[in-house]
Formats: structure tokens, sequence, C-alpha cells
């Protein structure tokens, strides 16, 4: 059906603004080529566990951000300011409740993405460095839980956090110094609440962020693992664009390899 | 590049100068616990041997004209050859200099700043900053009853405020044989992972006194036990059941001007006797969970900077 003039026209208006941005950074070919990848034709919902991962963890990070705004890392003001923040701030009870609940979600989603890789094989060459940064990520996930528990300063906050650090200085020759590093000094006190507001809000996530980055990267370099049960194994190859060198020769080969397995049987 | 052709002979790994080097890292460590001059002189040392080291590679790893094209054809060189000698030359000589002191340069900046921020997050834990050097006066004596036990809360640090409240379990135990005044101060937390330690036994809140912002609480109890994980200790602190490895904390204490004063937090392997005849050994205070005395205290050989008396 052919268009007509004035839709054309409307169109060409509309997408003026992607054309404009594509011609001066390419940054919408880009997108487009991270979004649209080829994936194993026989793929998993259990597969859409690493994405959920991510989205929780972007919950965490939009509502940390306003949380922080309302929230006093101060041993004096700091459970006041988590009451103010439940009782009286607009919405407030939504947010943190979401920032609560989303942390326990961010766990177990990244213990259920976790089990799909090790049941699917997924962690085997060529990917055992996408395992190698996901543990650093669960790691770093479990560190912002327990910076994160302490900030109500409430007493389960408070002792959780002792048994937490004392955990730590169990550890031998170096968990004395970790978990003085932790609290600060000699006990814990406001120097405690300082540095675990800094480490929760600063410091754990921009790893993370670093990591996600990292891992992001291999996901789309390596490609989407398929299923065990899977016979194209290692997907189809992209439809244009070069391939990676090294990579591309190993896909092939294992494409030919089953091939020639179904042609045997 | 007069001196090129005379290095490519070295063979390699033959240098002294990595021996050196480590020599100087050696000293820098040695320096750091005796005295600062042997670490500047260890650095002085690194430096001048980590100089010479990278010289040595970079002469031995000196690239070496092996592309067939570059031959020469005819006893004459060619065109190209001519250009891609120029080329090589130039690769070597001023774009290997500028990679290194890009590199070099990029690296000093980045210590610069990386280095200070580093000791800025760490090394203020390790200072004893936070550490309360005023002694807790805990009231006078007649608020201690001989022969039981008062549980006493008391500000340990006046800077940090309510956070620092600490509760110790005090018992006046008379004269010693040596006539000298004889308290059992246990500290209540937990040696299995620092959970407050409860006494078993009645509070009379009615006979509660207070001094100061101290409060002061008779207590009869058969022991004390801890909520979280079950461990328990008799009345001198020592383990009698659960998960705890040592002993409870205790504090020393001085009387001036007729008034309980705390003193050192100690740690303590285990306690022999009762009361005025308790005969231990001090420990510099640990953190819970770890061994003071033992085969086990082997685990943790080296004592931690800044963690309190």
């Amino acid at each position: 059906m052919a268009k007509s003039a004035r839709q054309a026209q409307v169109e060409k208006a509309a997408l003026y603004p992607l054309d404009w941005v594509e011609e001066r950074s390419g940054l919408v070919g880009y997108t487009k080529w991270f979004l649209f990848r080829n994936v194993p034709r026989d793929i998993n919902w259990m597969q859409t566990l690493g994405a959920a991962t991510l989205t929780a963890f972007l919950v965490q990070a939009t509502t940390g951000v306003f949380l922080a705004m309302y929230y006093k890392p101060d041993p004096d003001s700091a459970y006041a300011s988590i009451q103010n923040i439940t009782n009286e701030v607009t919405l407030g009870w939504l947010v943190r409740g979401m920032h609560k609940w989303g942390a326990s979600l961010f766990i177990i989603l990244m213990f259920l993405h976790m089990a799909r890789t090790f049941m699917f094989g997924a962690y085997k060459y060529p990917r055992e460095l996408n395992w190698i940064t996901g543990v650093l990520l669960l790691v770093m996930g479990m560190a912002e839980g327990f910076t994160g528990y302490l900030l109500p300063w409430d007493q389960t906050a408070y002792w959780a956090t002792v048994v937490g650090i004392n955990i730590n200085a169990t550890a031998p020759i170096a968990g004395p110094f970790l978990a003085q590093f932790l609290q600060g000094g000699a006990q814990i006190g406001p120097e405690t609440l300082a540095k675990f507001y800094s480490l929760h809000m600063l410091v754990i996530p921009g790893g993370i962020m670093a990591l996600i980055g990292l891992h992001m990267y291999l996901v789309v370099r390596l490609g989407v693992t398929s299923p065990p049960w899977s016979k194209t194994a290692a997907g189809r190859p992209r439809g244009e664009g070069e391939e990676p060198e090294g990579y591309g020769a190993y896909r092939e080969g294992l494409i030919r390899e089953h091939k020639e397995e179904d042609e045997a049987s | 590049m007069s001196d090129g052709t005379d290095n490519h002979d070295q063979a390699p790994g033959s240098s002294l100068w990595p021996i050196g080097f480590a020599i100087g890292i050696a000293c820098i460590l040695v320096g750091l616990v005796i005295s600062w001059p042997a670490a500047v002189l260890g650095a002085a040392i690194t430096i001048v041997f980590g100089v010479l080291w990278i010289r040595d590679t970079a002469r031995t790893h000196a690239p070496v004209d092996s592309d067939p094209a570059h031959a020469l054809v005819d006893g004459t060189p060619s065109e190209a050859q001519i250009a891609a000698e120029g080329e090589h030359l130039e690769t070597y000589g001023r774009a290997g200099f500028l990679t290194l002191a890009t590199i070099g340069l990029g690296g000093v900046i980045g210590a610069g700043v990386v280095l200070p921020s580093l000791g800025f997050a760490v090394l203020p834990s390790f200072m004893g900053e936070g550490i309360e050097t005023n002694p807790v006066d805990l009231g006078p004596l007649e608020n201690f009853p001989e022969g039981t036990f008062v549980i006493t809360s008391f500000t340990g640090s006046k800077r940090q405020g309510d956070v620092s409240r600490r509760t110790a379990y005090i018992r006046n135990n008379g004269l010693s044989a040596e006539k000298e005044p004889s308290f059992t101060i246990i500290y209540s937390r937990c040696v299995h992972l620092g959970c407050a330690v409860q006494p078993n036994g009645p509070r009379f809140e009615d006979e509660a006194k207070t001094y100061k912002d101290v409060t002061i609480t008779p207590v009869k109890p058969a022991g004390f036990g801890c909520p979280c994980h079950g461990g328990a200790y008799d009345n001198e602190g020592n383990r009698t059941a659960g998960p705890p490895v040592r002993s409870l904390d205790r504090y020393a204490f001085s009387i001036v001007d007729g008034n309980l004063v705390l003193g050192d937090h100690f740690s303590v392997g285990t306690v022999d006797g009762t009361a005025a005849d308790a005969v231990m050994t001090r420990y510099p205070v640990a953190y819970p969970g770890i061994h003071v005395d033992g085969i086990s205290k082997w685990l943790y050989p080296l004592p931690v900077p800044g963690a309190g008396s």
C-alpha cells in the first residue's frame, strides 16, 4: 500500500530527531545493533532471569538515589530520617518499600540467574569470564545488602552489623583488619554508619555498574547460550556485520560438528 | 640510533637489576617497620635499579628487522626499504620514548591521586583516632554492694554519645588476700560474635541507683547467657556451653576519690579461681570469636593497630 505524500511527510518529521542524532553519533545504529541480536531459535524463558536481575538493580539504583535525598547518615538523626521517609514524605513509604523489598528480590534473582547459568552449562568455554564477573557481582550485591542493612539504625540493624562485622573478624590473619576497616575504628560508632553509607551508595554501586558493563559486553560478544537440549549449539551468525574473528571460527566449527552428528544419526 | 647494533647480542634474562630492585623493595618494607631513613634509602635503590632494569629490558626487546621485504635487492636499498627504515627508527626512538613517558607520567599522576585517597579511606581506622582517653567514672563505691553483681550501664565516649553506651557486670569482691580492694568487671559483649550477654537471674530494679548517666541495677545471676547463639558463661565469665572461644572480656579498674573508675579493656583466655582469688592472663583486647591463647591464636598473628587498650 503506497503511502500518501502527507503520511511520508509526517513520518519524516517524526523521525527527524532520531536521524539527527544518528547522523552525528551513530548511536541509533549501535542501539539497534545491541538490541536486535540473533539468539538461538530454542531460547528459554529462564534466560530472561539475567535481564530481570538487571531490572532489579536499576530499581535499586533509582529508588536509592531518591532515598539519599531524604536520608541523614548520622547516629542522632538516621533513625528519625527513616521514620520521616516512611511516615511523612509523600510516596516515601512506597519508594522505601521498593528499595527494601527490591533488595531481597535482587539477591534472589541473582541466585536464580546463577542457577540457570549452571544448569545450562553456560559457564563453560568461552564464557568463563562471564561466570567470574557474575560471581564478583554476587559478592558485591551481598555487600550492598550488608551495608544497607545498617542504615535504618534500629536495634536489628545495629546488632546484625555487630555480628556481621565480628564474623568478618574471625577470618584468619586478615579478618581483624577487615573488621576494623569496616567499623572505621575500635568500636562501631558514627564512623561506621557514615562509612557504610558511602560504601552502600557510592563505592559498591560504582563497582557493580562497571562489572555489569563488562558482563553485558561479554554477553553481546559471545552470544546467548542455547539450552542444553538444543541441536544448534551456539546459535546462528549475525546476518550482517563482521564476526569477532577467533570466536566466529569457533562457532562455525561447533555448528559444523553438530550438522555432522545429525547426518550420522 | 648509532648504538643500535651492539645491543641485540645480549641474552635476555641474565640481568642482575631485578635482584637489586627486590633488595630495594625489601629495604622499603624493613624501613617502614624500623626507621624512615632506611625506607627512603630502599626507595632510592628501588628506583635506580628499576630504571636500569627497564632500560635493560627495553634494549633486549628492541625490535629486530626481520621483514624479508627490507632485504637488500641487488645490493642497493630500494625506495620502500629506505622509507621503512626511516619509519622503523622513528618508531623505536620517539614513539617508544613518548609511550613510556605517557605511561610513566600517567602512573605518577595516578599514584599521586590514588595513594592519598586510599590512605585516607583506610588508615584512619587504624590510627586509634576514635578511642576515648577520658576514663569513665562509675560513681561512689557504696553503690557497689559487696558480693553481688550489679548491671552497670555507662557512656563509653562522650564524643560519640549514646551509640557508645556500654554495659558491664560488676561485682565488689571485698578485700583480697593482700588487703587490696577487688572488683570483677565483666564486659557484656559475648565473645562469640558480640551480642549483649544477659545475666541469668532476678534483677532488682527497685534497688537501682544512678550516678550522672551511669545506671546501676543489682542482679543475682547464676551465670550469663547470650540470646543470639546460646553461648553460656559462669559468674567468672568462663564459657560453660555454646560457641564462644574464650572467657568474657574484662575491665581493669582504679579507685579515685572513693569512686570506681573504669580502666583498660582487656581480653581473657580462661579464669582460674573465683572472685578476689581469680587468676588470669591479660591479653590485648581482641575481636569476639578470636582465640587469644592456645594453638588457635596463631591464626591471628598480626596485632591490629588502633584496636584500643
